[in-house]
């Protein structure tokens, strides 16, 4: 909300400079977002006058000037081409330095055609004061040379814009502002010149609420013989000051009023009205067409004034197009009502239509104020306008019944942190319009009707601190709990850290992407189980399902910034169905290595390498690796390599990771060139390790050293080297502590559909050294339990 | 000079001259193999007399005692000029790049959410965690903003469909890190000191405003807690994340449905070559104030809402977004860029994994 240092006077006795209502406003709670000083656009203009006028010696319709800048040094040669620069003349000088507000041109000492100028006499529009640009501004002679021309303007009227919190409806208004800036000491608040209207005859339309719920109350009159000019200079000036155009006297006057006093109004040509006024329920389709030149379709949940044609305004939001005032109307009807905040708020919500009027009554104005607004409003139109009024119609009441708040004065310390002295407290209280009574330390304050936000005792607080000042709050420590800080982190969030410092320390980078992505990019993901019904744009709108989406649309990015190697990773949600789920996923894409001296040329990364990262990375958020199974992928064939990809889990159901290629056709969605290779790791999957404090378990190493013995197989393709492996280790579980696959040869000498398999197996003695016969034993257990899952020792 | 003497000089000078191993071997060959010349010399003792041999012996012992010695000191010498020899040729231009282990770096997000979970963990507050599918009572009701409460409109918020009639809630993306309050207040007993870090989301999308951000959710329930704990612990909480003595703050009233009184939080900033930096007095010379966070005292009705009696608890919350607070503590401009994950972007100004956020090591590892 916009006002004006000179407007806010007219409610305000005070000397108080601009910086002083900004600083009061800003500690009071009443942010201001800005200062506008139409005095700053006139710097370096003053008042002037024309000495001499000659013809220049090179140019016909020019003039050259000697002027008074009333500083006593000699005067200054100007150039001129107003046809009305004569001697005498007093004007308005632009001194060098000086900005043109209507062009942004800085004025400098220049020769023109030969004779040199020292500044520019001005136009009005040049100045932006007016489209007038035949001549220069010609100002009674008596005016001040020498005075700045802002001064002598008034132009120097500081524009104070304020973001007005959505609780306080009553600083809508120039005189609620005023009324805050009086208690927190900056003045002293006038009194609200109330004129008395005699109104002879009955309204010249009947008018009704036939809606009590949404429309309490509709005051009502009418006045006859108007003539709807323009708004005196002084409201038409502050007007356009805070951003309102200039209409007509009767619109300026209902708007002046509504910035004046929070108070929004209307007023009806009653020359387009058919009948009775009522405020009721809209029928359902119902159309309007508003102020603002477009239709509305109503519903029957929305108040509307109507006559026994249609409906003439959206109640409280705006007002119809047919009904408004124009040059012509003369008879006018003027609506000063009160509308049920919340029914307001929900009707502008379904028609998506804000308004000033809007803005103030889905907040609530004063319920206490009718009768005054009606009357002021009267004596505006009667002053500018003219006319006859008619006495005031009142359909329906307004809630006005007073509030009370049981306070307790030492709430300003207890809650707000400031010990004020009640005395304070009272004297604020009543500067803002409460009345108290005192009862035993404790008071009863009655709630002025203009603040609705006031209601329990924690509001009271905030009036008096901050009226008091914030800056008086002191700082006391939180009480602190004996001994160091305990650890706060749960175990998920323990899990989080540690996987994420262990991505990045295994080489990716940490990306954040958006949750939402587009619905063709969760489609191969199965689709997104949650969909925005308002997405700001179709690029973000699902609810990811996976955070690969996410991750392969940044690598196609950096690839098209020339990335040769993409390493990322994301730890983010899923959200599935369910609930959301903790998820690491990583990408990799183009180089593992970049080509070099010593290894030639780039290689790509395989699928072994997302399994190596999988596996790093469960080992890093402490899942149990020795019993994690490989298994087949569980999405079927739609973003993972059919067969360069798996599971990585424990037990059938237990998904704890997948991982290796994905598949080309997905790589080929998302535009992004090469295999790509990915991990998605399921955080809130993985078990929770049972607490069993610091201590490890009890170990001492073997004091005698693991013999090693390599068995070489031969297999079908078909067996894999988990199943060999783990047979292998099965064979006999004291001797054996680890077997491992270092080689698999397909090839020149192993037959047909068969596949030759190395696994070097480690044995540790525990009292003593294997004998050769020992030796023996446990590798034929080897080679017969290899045998049972189909591998033959290699002859 | 004894015949001894002179065949020891002669063979010491020859095995000095030995140029390569296979003369040398030859020389020792020639004095101490089966028919070498000192071997002989060796056997010839045995024929010898006691006397001859009381004066010939040492002599002889001595001559091979020499020649072994010398021939050892000359293979030595040799092997080491062979060996530099060999390393002369394995020499590589040390310039040429070795293969750098890649890089990987820790989100600024992520870092700095580290860095507030180690501040308020020493303050005594856990940190909790809520869904960002929200429903409407936690997200809005609950913190007292009814739906046709004006403050709803100061969140653009992404709703999902209705579920159909009678469906329990309308569900959204929480635009507010606050519904954790909620579910804090419900699920806890007090005293509560918990701060709630993650994303949010609002319908708001411009140079300064991204669809997703993300916020941290302050909240105390205690008895007697007032608004002098919560300037305590907003000025201890800045000072040592922006590891600064001189950080000033300035609390204005303003409004928030969920909190009362409620205060808008400036922070004291000058300009230096294009960058905020905050410290310093707001209203000192060359400083400003800039907004940094909202607060204030729990609404009554909230403390109601959640199941707790009002009259015993009370205490305070704030907000603030964690993407403003690492850019205004590491320097980026564009709140855009957190979001693209350019490896450049990432690269420079991410964080090192090891860069782990302590009491001890400091704060900005």
């Amino acid at each position: 909300m916009k006002m004006t240092l000179d407007w806010l006077k007219e409610h305000l006795e005070t000397s108080a400079s601009v910086h002083d209502v900004v600083a009061t406003l800003n500690r009071i709670g009443h942010e201001v977002e800005g200062v506008e000083n139409p005095a700053d656009k006139l710097k370096g203009f003053r008042v002037a006058r024309v000495l001499t006028a000659e013809k220049h010696p090179q140019a016909d319709k020019l003039q050259v000037l000697t002027v008074d800048t009333g500083d006593g040094g000699a005067p200054l040669t100007v150039v001129c081409g107003a046809p009305n620069a004569r001697a005498g003349l007093v004007g308005v000088l632009g001194l060098p330095g000086a900005v043109v507000p209507a062009n942004g041109m800085e004025l400098k000492v220049a020769a023109v055609r030969g004779v040199e100028s020292n500044g520019m006499m001005c136009s009005s529009r040049e100045l932006e004061l007016g489209d007038d640009h035949d001549g220069i501004i010609e100002l009674p002679a008596d005016a001040p040379v020498g005075t700045s021309f802002a001064d002598y303007s008034g132009a120097g009227d500081p524009v104070i814009d304020i973001s007005i919190t959505p609780n306080r409806q009553d600083c809508m208004g120039v005189r609620g502002i005023a009324r805050d800036l009086a208690a927190a000491g900056l003045g002293t608040l006038k009194p609200l010149a109330v004129p008395t209207i005699i109104g002879e005859v009955a309204p010249a339309t009947e008018i009704r609420t036939d809606d009590p719920e949404g429309c309490p109350a509709f005051y009502g009159r009418t006045i006859s013989g108007v003539a709807n000019g323009t708004a005196p200079e002084w409201m038409r000036r502050r007007l356009e000051a805070v951003g309102q155009r200039s209409i007509s006297a009767l619109v300026d006057i209902s708007n002046y009023v509504m910035f004046d006093l929070g108070r929004p109004s209307h007023i009806y040509d009653r020359a387009k009205l058919t009948g009775r006024l009522v405020a009721r329920r809209a029928k359902n389709g119902e159309t309007v067409t508003a102020l603002n030149g477009k239709d509305y379709t109503l519903t029957d949940t929305m108040t509307v004034i109507a006559d026994d044609i249609g409906v003439h305004d959206i109640a409280g939001i705006m007002g119809g197009e047919h009904s408004g005032c124009s040059e012509t109307t003369s008879d006018v009807l003027i609506e000063v009502a009160y509308f049920t905040p919340e029914r307001i708020a929900l009707t502008g919500q379904a028609l998506a239509l804000t308004s000033d009027a809007r803005s103030r009554f889905e907040r609530g104005v004063d319920p206490a104020f009718l009768d005054d607004a009606t009357a002021i409003v009267t004596a505006h139109v009667l002053a500018i306008c003219g006319g006859t009024p008619s006495a005031v119609t009142r359909a329906g009441t307004p809630p006005a019944e007073v509030k009370t708040v049981d306070y307790d004065p030492t709430l300003s310390a207890t809650l707000g942190g400031i010990a004020i002295a009640p005395e304070r407290q009272q004297g604020i209280l009543t500067a803002l319009g409460f009345t108290i009574i005192e009862q035993g330390g404790r008071w009863q304050v009655a709630v002025p009707s203009w603040r609705r936000d006031i209601d329990g005792a924690p509001d009271l607080v905030e009036e008096v601190t901050r009226i008091t000042g914030f800056d008086a709050i002191a700082s006391v420590p939180l009480p602190r709990t004996d001994g160091v800080a305990k650890p706060t982190a749960t175990a998920e969030q323990m899990l989080e850290r540690r996987v994420r410092r262990a991505a990045a320390a295994a080489g990716f980078h940490e990306a954040v992407t958006w949750s939402f992505i587009s619905d063709r990019d969760a489609a191969p993901f199965g689709g997104g189980d949650w969909s925005l019904a308002n997405p700001i744009s179709e690029d973000l709108k699902v609810m990811r399902p996976s955070l690969l989406p996410g991750l392969l649309a940044a690598a196609q990015r950096n690839q098209n910034r020339g990335a040769d190697s993409i390493r990322l990773f994301e730890i983010g949600r899923r959200y599935l169905a369910d609930a959301e789920h903790p998820t690491l996923a990583v990408l990799m894409a183009g180089d593992k290595r970049a080509r070099g001296w010593q290894a030639g040329k780039a290689a790509p990364f395989d699928a072994f390498d997302a399994k190596a990262v999988a596996l790093a990375l469960l080992d890093a958020a402490g899942a149990p690796a020795d019993r994690l199974q490989v298994m087949e992928a569980v999405a079927e064939g739609s973003i993972w390599h059919p067969g360069q990809s798996a599971t990585l889990r424990l037990g059938p159901k237990a998904v704890l990771a997948e991982f290796g290629a994905l598949h080309p056709l997905l790589t080929r969605h998302f535009d992004v060139d090469g295999p790509v290779m990915a991990v998605q790791i399921f955080l809130d999957a993985i078990p929770a390790k049972r607490a069993s404090g610091p201590a490890r378990a009890a170990f001492t190493p073997p004091a005698l050293q693991s013999v090693r013995r390599d068995f070489a197989f031969l297999a079908p393709t078909s067996l894999t080297a988990a199943e060999l492996v783990r047979a292998i280790r099965g064979a006999d579980k004291a001797a054996i502590v680890d077997a491992r696959l270092f080689d698999r040869f397909t090839g020149q000498g192993v037959p047909e559909g068969q596949v030759s398999l190395a696994v070097e197996v480690e044995l540790q003695p525990v009292e003593k050294s294997f004998t050769d016969a020992e030796l023996k034993a446990i590798a034929d257990k080897v080679v017969a339990a290899a045998a049972k899952v189909g591998a033959e020792l290699r002859g | 000079m004894s015949d001894i003497q002179a065949t020891q000089t002669r063979l010491v000078d020859d095995i000095i001259a030995a140029s390569d191993l296979d003369t040398l071997e030859a020389l020792r060959v020639a004095a101490l193999g089966k028919a070498g010349s000192i071997t002989a010399l060796l056997k010839s003792l045995g024929a010898m007399t006691p006397d001859e041999r009381q004066a010939q012996g040492p002599q002889i012992h001595a001559l091979r005692e020499a020649v072994t010695t010398a021939l050892a000191d000359r293979k030595a010498a040799l092997d080491a000029a062979a060996l530099d020899i060999k390393l002369a040729a394995e020499a590589i231009d040390m310039t040429l790049p070795a293969d750098a282990a890649p890089k990987g770096s820790v989100h600024p997000v992520s870092q700095v959410m580290d860095e507030l979970a180690e501040i308020f963990a020493d303050m005594g507050f856990a940190v909790a965690t809520g869904p960002e599918i929200e429903d409407d009572w936690r997200n809005f009701t609950a913190l007292n903003i009814p739906e046709t409460h004006p403050a709803r409109a100061m969140h653009d918020t992404f709703y999902f469909p209705e579920v159909g009639e009678g469906a329990a809630q309308r569900m959204l993306l929480r635009t507010h890190t606050s519904p954790v309050q909620i579910r804090t207040m419900m699920s806890q007993e007090p005293p509560i000191r918990i701060i709630a870090p993650g994303r949010v989301y609002r319908s708001d999308s411009d140079a300064t405003h991204t669809p997703m951000f993300h916020q941290v959710e302050g909240l105390v329930i205690d008895r007697g807690i007032h608004m002098g704990h919560l300037k305590w612990t907003l000025e201890t909480f800045l000072k040592a994340y922006f590891e600064r003595d001189d950080i000033v703050l300035r609390l204005r009233p303003s409004y928030f449905p969920f909190t009362e009184p409620s205060a808008e939080v400036d922070v004291g900033y000058k300009q230096e070559k294009g960058r905020r930096i905050v410290g310093g007095h707001g209203d000192d010379d060359g400083h400003a104030w800039m907004e940094l966070l909202g607060s204030g005292m729990v609404n009554r009705r909230v403390i109601a809402n959640c199941g707790l009696d009002p009259d015993e608890w009370q205490g305070f919350a704030f907000g603030v977004g964690v993407d403003r607070l690492a850019m205004l503590k590491y320097g980026m401009d564009d709140l855009r860029a957190f979001f693209d994950g350019d490896l450049r972007w990432l690269a420079h100004y991410g964080f090192g994994a090891l860069s782990v956020p302590t009491l001890s090591g400091g704060i900005s590892a």
